[in-house]
């Protein structure tokens, strides 16, 4: 019997978007039951949220003070003790996915398969590799539960028209004391997250300087967009490291992406290849970036981007 | 503390624009540049600034591969590593049992530290340091930016999707290293001599004894659907214009 447990991911009083995307991936293996698992110190707002989205069966809350902070090594021997009964354990392949399901794999004595972009059935599935240059097809054992995490961008969430059965589980698991939360350093803004974004406007090495980046966040804040950037921009330090699109940052698919100063790294471009609209604007125009922009303009950032936002 | 022990995977340079075989069997290799994957040697320089500040006495470099990832441990040995060791295979080893393979290093060398990159460029995975925290029943700090250690407790600042987040760890630990944890050395023409000289043994993977783990199996192989080009505009006026258009604006 294929049923399924979905890892949801919160920050202890909203679920995450990604949790949505991630079921909208288990509704795609054809089985029979749905479940999502909300680990927390206090799970009710989050099962409140989580038992709307459609295609999901129970949601099972997992209260335990250990649980306020989604450390990977306390999550991992409960989620090992609440799989027993599933043919799939899935997370999001968000960084608190990355962090917990390969050890929740490990503790279950089998490999885990990383951001499944589609499934082509209950053991077989597709994957991205070499950031995106290839794709590959995968086939997980069949006597053996399958742990695996979800490319998020590949997935549209699934609607919150639900209201399943909520019910708290008592886990009996050794957790371990070696690991502790300290702080979270999260910078506040009221942009739209990039994750979710209808519309990213992001900045590259060309822009020079944080002070410059603001030109950046004008037009954003002027079209309602999300503000997202390149790994050099973000190594050079005009902007935080939660902004990086590409390979080893966000990798993300929204409606329109205005890629401003980017010369575009098959690094960076494995990002964004799910969006709806690429729009680029370079001086440089050999630029790859121009090779998979719908939308291309050769010209100064520093006169295009003002004029712009003159213009919206 | 005594030792580090840090990961280096050889993988094509991420320079390099892979393509996949055109009978769908795998991704073209033969002839192509490899290099040590660029998280890999962020953790070996962290190990090494480690070893410099005084905080251990010796950085050990471990691959596990075929006889030509003795080149990444060489390049390894010339940055600053003290001694190596190659797990010999001919195959690809699955995650789990690298992880494996990495254990049984680990009970043989008694580290108080493993340092890994976050994830290797060829496969993605993104599993390995994780895997083996799981396996030796040690902390895992996953994606660091930045650490800090005092006495047998590691402080570690990681890059999560929301900004940062500080762990503190019981030492010994797992810590996979990050972009912006440092940048690596450059190797000089001298070390480069002197790494000849530092000890790398070879250790037939079939004398570890490891259960190999099931496979995740590679079925096939493709290149993703392309982009296509799209217009050129001349000015914002035409940008505007092919932005409502699209219903965009």
């Amino acid at each position: 019997m294929t049923k399924v447990l979905v890892i949801a991911e919160h920050d202890g009083q909203t679920m995450n978007s990604s949790t949505a995307k991630a079921v909208a991936c288990a509704a795609t293996i054809g089985a029979e039951e749905i479940d999502v698992a909300v680990f927390a110190e206090s799970a009710g707002e989050i099962a409140a949220q989580a038992r709307k989205l459609e295609s999901v069966s129970r949601v099972l809350t997992i209260e335990n003070p250990a649980n306020q902070h989604a450390l990977a090594a306390v999550l991992a021997p409960q989620v090992v003790k609440l799989a027993a009964t599933y043919s799939h354990v899935l997370g999001p392949s968000t960084t608190f996915g990355k962090d917990l399901m390969p050890r929740v794999a490990a503790l279950l004595g089998v490999n885990q398969i990383s951001d499944i972009m589609s499934v082509e059935s209950a053991h077989t599935f597709k994957r991205p590799i070499y950031a995106g240059s290839a794709l590959v097809t995968v086939e997980a054992p069949a006597d053996l539960p399958v742990v695996a995490t979800v490319r998020i961008a590949s997935y549209s969430a699934v609607g919150d028209g639900n209201s399943a059965p909520v019910e708290s589980v008592a886990v009996d698991a050794e957790l371990p004391q070696h690991t502790r939360f300290i702080e979270l350093k999260a910078s506040s803004s009221d942009r739209p997250d990039l994750q979710t974004a209808a519309i990213v406007v992001s900045g590259g090495r060309a822009l020079a300087s944080s002070e410059n980046f603001e030109l950046i966040y004008s037009l954003a804040a002027k079209l309602g967009a999300g503000v997202g950037a390149t790994r050099a921009a973000v190594d050079a330090g005009y902007v935080p490291n939660e902004v990086q699109i590409g390979q080893t940052g966000k990798i993300i698919a929204p409606e329109l992406y205005i890629a401003i100063g980017i010369s575009g790294a098959i690094q960076h471009l494995t990002g964004i290849k799910d969006a709806g609209t690429i729009v680029a604007i370079n001086k440089d125009e050999e630029a790859p970036i121009f090779e998979v922009s719908d939308i291309g303009l050769v010209g100064d950032l520093f006169k295009v981007v003002p004029e712009l936002i003159d213009a919206i | 503390m005594e030792k580090i022990l840090v990961g280096l995977k050889r993988v094509v340079d991420y320079n390099v624009r892979v393509r996949v075989k055109s009978d769908g069997s795998g991704v073209e290799t033969a002839g192509v540049k490899m290099s040590i994957n660029p998280f890999d040697e962020i953790a070996l320089e962290e190990a090494l600034r480690i070893k410099e500040r005084g905080e251990a006495d010796e950085v050990i470099v471990i691959s596990i591969g075929a006889s030509e990832a003795q080149q990444q441990l060489r390049t390894g040995l010339a940055m600053g590593a003290d001694r190596a060791i190659l797990v010999t295979t001919d195959h690809t080893l699955d995650p789990l049992s690298c992880s494996r393979v990495l254990h049984e290093i680990i009970n043989r060398e008694q580290p108080g530290l493993v340092l890994l990159g976050k994830q290797a460029i060829d496969d993605d995975n993104c599993q390995t340091g994780q895997m083996l925290a799981a396996i030796w029943g040690r902390p895992q700090a996953a994606f660091a930016s930045k650490i800090e250690l005092s006495g047998n407790i590691a402080r570690v600042t990681r890059e999560v999707d929301v900004g940062l987040d500080v762990i503190e760890v019981d030492l010994p630990a797992v810590v996979t290293a990050d972009l912006r944890l440092n940048e690596p050395r450059y190797v000089k023409l001298p070390d480069i001599m002197k790494a000849k000289k530092k000890p790398l043994d070879e250790i037939a993977l079939a004398a570890l004894g490891i259960d190999a783990a099931v496979p995740i199996r590679e079925v096939f192989f493709e290149m993703p659907s392309e982009r296509r080009k799209g217009i050129m505009v001349d000015d914002v006026a035409g940008l505007l214009a092919a932005l409502k258009d699209k219903g965009l604006l």
